[in-house]
């Protein structure tokens, strides 16, 4: 993925995120972030920490709450030359901002064949005491949207590669954090120009039985649950983070389970309607014939997120459930 | 509640672009549409049209001030608005008709035109769409360093909508080259202003501190002179401005709407009270009557160029999405 020679750094999550926003904005003064706190007190969870200070205020703006025209600063500040970031706190609130993000946001290329260069940052999941209304998992919806890209980063060097890919990007991308991750380290290369593609997936275990694709924070799990298959039950686990979900790297996903036969698909959302029935849907339509078991999700239950974190914790699905579903595939042969 | 007395200064006349101007222009706009909307009769129109005709001179008026670099955000009524920041009638026309060659190849029709070359920003389908990228065009300029204004153009209809408030809000905490004008023609669809608004919407700012201006939107120099001089206050970094242009809408909602829920003494009353009649009468007669006959050769132009246009076929309809790979 990375060159032998790039200098790497330990770093957290939200470490990666705050530095992909520092060298984009050194190398491009167009880079501008707004938000609602992002400014002085360095973001409720402290991501943009620092950036004010060296960007100044015009730059760094803290705006009012106001989802919508917060949106709208990004949609009219790109078509007058920008390349804004703007940051919607939690995914949550961004159905405020939903016609800003469809019907503009989304549209401007179409309408207009000129360039929407906006980076819309926002957190997702569970991961704290927030309760119901501040922990969920939309990403699909968005993936509906024709004109919108939509990335979800599971680790700090991935959210460095893809955050700088995004900026960079003509286009509006959705870029989705995700709670649980921030504190989660990863070597993070240190390199003005480390950028990962957006549309590419990233086979993170080789394995020939069966097909894990997770996103999110079901990435670490999905590995865990992949060594402990390993190592008790002798089944060799592929995982696959497709990093970007619209547009979705199918061909990768789907060579692979080719060749496994067996596909179970790992998410912190719930199941209907999801990122994981669209994997299904592309497997079933192009390789149904190669399946050997039905395939399995591994989702959140329909149910609401609790605000204790034990409670928020019991609803996510964990390794055991990666691990459970997989044997499930296996039993099915 | 107290008065709020106008306070922007007396119009400088700088920014005023000369009475044939703005005939011309306003001219343009009402055979524009009355062309349209005999196209629409004829079934040449695959989409809604929402004619602007009565209300020109807020459009010419509001942009008399501004230049290519400025922008202009519009709404679902906005063949005005374009014409007058600059679209070529021959391409607009050619967009309504939905030809190839039209603004957005045939395929966006009327509310969905945005020329960012020319510094529009948008028709919108959404009433209020506009108004957060408008305010998010003023940062754009403002984090810039550059004295372009942006010019947001909305009915008294989205002054309902949410986003108009929080616009206010950060366009004053911003002090933002932001001018809403407020096109109040007294109907939102298919029902009165009245069950729209309430207390008066040029006052809608006081408590922000923006000042707010209400004008006679018929008359094509009252609105570019309270329309010019928030635009010049805001190239200086005085901020935002609220004018309310009172206005009419001639004809239905949309093309086809009968518009039976007026009464025709009113519709007559405000068409005798012609925005076009009324800039026209600066001008000799002989010189209106070249101007009419220079607008009819463009708008015959403009009607056989988007004719003679290909119609747009569903090869089309893929196409810009996202940036090319
Ligand atoms: C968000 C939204 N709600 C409703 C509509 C349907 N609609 C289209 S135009 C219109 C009336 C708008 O009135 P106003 O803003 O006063 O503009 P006018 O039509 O008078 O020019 C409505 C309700 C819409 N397009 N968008």
């Amino acid at each position: 993925m990375t060159a032998v020679e790039t200098p790497t750094r330990s770093l957290k999550f939200w470490q990666g995120i705050n530095q992909a926003l520092v060298e984009e904005m050194e190398r491009d003064e167009r880079v501008v972030l707004v938000g609602e706190d992002v400014g002085r007190p360095g973001g409720p969870y402290g991501v943009t920490r620092g950036l004010r200070d060296r960007f100044g205020d015009l730059r760094v703006r803290d705006t009012p709450i106001s989802e919508a025209v917060l949106v709208g600063l990004g949609v009219g500040g790109a078509a007058v030359g920008l390349r804004p970031v703007v940051e919607i706190m939690f995914f949550d609130f961004a159905m405020i901002a939903m016609d800003q993000i469809v019907n503009q946001a989304a549209k401007y290329r179409y309408f207009s064949g000129a360039s929407m260069p906006l980076t819309i940052r926002t957190m997702c999941g569970a991961g704290g005491p927030n309760g119901a209304q501040h922990s969920q998992n939309f990403e699909a919806w968005y993936c509906t949207v024709p004109g919108l890209k939509v990335v979800m980063p599971s680790n700090a060097a991935d959210a460095k590669g893809l955050l700088k890919s995004a900026i960079r990007d003509d286009d509006p991308v959705l870029f989705i954090e995700t709670l649980g991750l921030l504190p989660a380290r990863r070597e993070v290369p240190q390199e003005d120009d480390f950028l990962l593609p957006l549309g590419v997936a990233d086979t993170r275990r080789a394995g020939s039985d069966v097909t894990v694709v997770a996103i999110g924070r079901l990435v670490d799990r999905a590995l865990a649950a992949a060594e402990r298959l390993e190592q008790e039950d002798g089944i060799s686990v592929e995982v696959i983070d497709p990093r970007t979900l619209a547009p979705l790297d199918a061909e990768t996903i789907l060579a692979s389970v080719r060749r496994t036969g067996r596909l179970v698909v790992a998410q912190e959302a719930t199941s209907p309607f999801s990122f994981a029935s669209e994997v299904f849907a592309l497997a079933v339509e192009s390789c149904l014939s190669e399946l050997k078991a039905p395939p399995v999700r591994v989702a959140s239950p329909f149910v609401n997120v609790p605000t204790p974190v034990p409670l928020a914790e019991a609803r996510a699905p964990g390794v055991d459930d990666v691990v459970a579903a997989v044997r499930t595939t296996m039993r099915e042969a | 509640m107290a008065e709020l007395k106008t306070p922007v200064a007396p119009a400088t006349g700088s920014a005023r672009t000369t009475s044939r101007g703005r005939y011309r222009l306003m001219r343009l706009s009402r055979r524009f549409e009355e062309t349209a909307h005999e196209q629409f009769g004829d079934g040449q129109v695959p989409g809604p049209l929402h004619l602007s005709i009565g209300q020109e001179a807020v459009a010419v008026g509001g942009c008399a001030a501004l230049r290519k670099t400025d922008a202009v955000l519009s709404t679902h009524r906005g063949h005005h608005h374009c014409l007058a920041k600059g679209a070529a009638p021959d391409r607009l026309m050619a967009e309504l008709l939905g030809r190839t060659t039209g603004y957005s190849r045939g395929r966006g029709g009327s509310m969905h035109v945005a020329i960012p070359a020319l510094g529009l920003l948008g028709t919108n389908g959404i009433v209020g769409g506009g108004i957060p990228i408008a305010t998010g065009a003023a940062y754009g300029m403002q984090a810039q360093g550059r004295d372009d204004v942006t010019v947001c153009f909305f009915g008294e209809g989205a002054t309902g909508a949410g986003v108009f408030g929080e616009a206010l809000n950060v366009a004053a905490l911003w002090r933002l080259p932001l001018i809403f004008v407020c096109e109040n023609n007294q109907y939102v669809e298919l029902t009165p202003q009245e069950i729209h608004v309430a207390g008066e919407i040029w006052r809608r700012g006081e408590s922000y501190g923006i000042p707010g201006v209400r004008v006679d939107g018929n008359d094509v120099n009252a609105v570019a002179d309270a329309v010019g001089d928030a635009v010049a206050r805001a190239r200086g970094g005085g901020g935002p401005t609220l004018v309310e242009a009172v206005t009419y809408r001639w004809f239905g909602h949309y093309a086809g709407d009968r518009a039976a829920y007026r009464d025709d003494d009113e519709v007559n009353a405000w068409r005798a009270n012609d925005p076009l009649v009324r800039a026209g009468a600066a001008l000799d007669p002989a010189e209106r009557a070249a101007l009419d006959a220079e607008v009819e050769k463009e708008i015959s132009a403009a009607l056989a160029f988007a004719q003679q246009s290909a119609v747009t076929g569903p090869e089309a309809i893929a196409l810009d999405h996202y940036a090319a790979a």
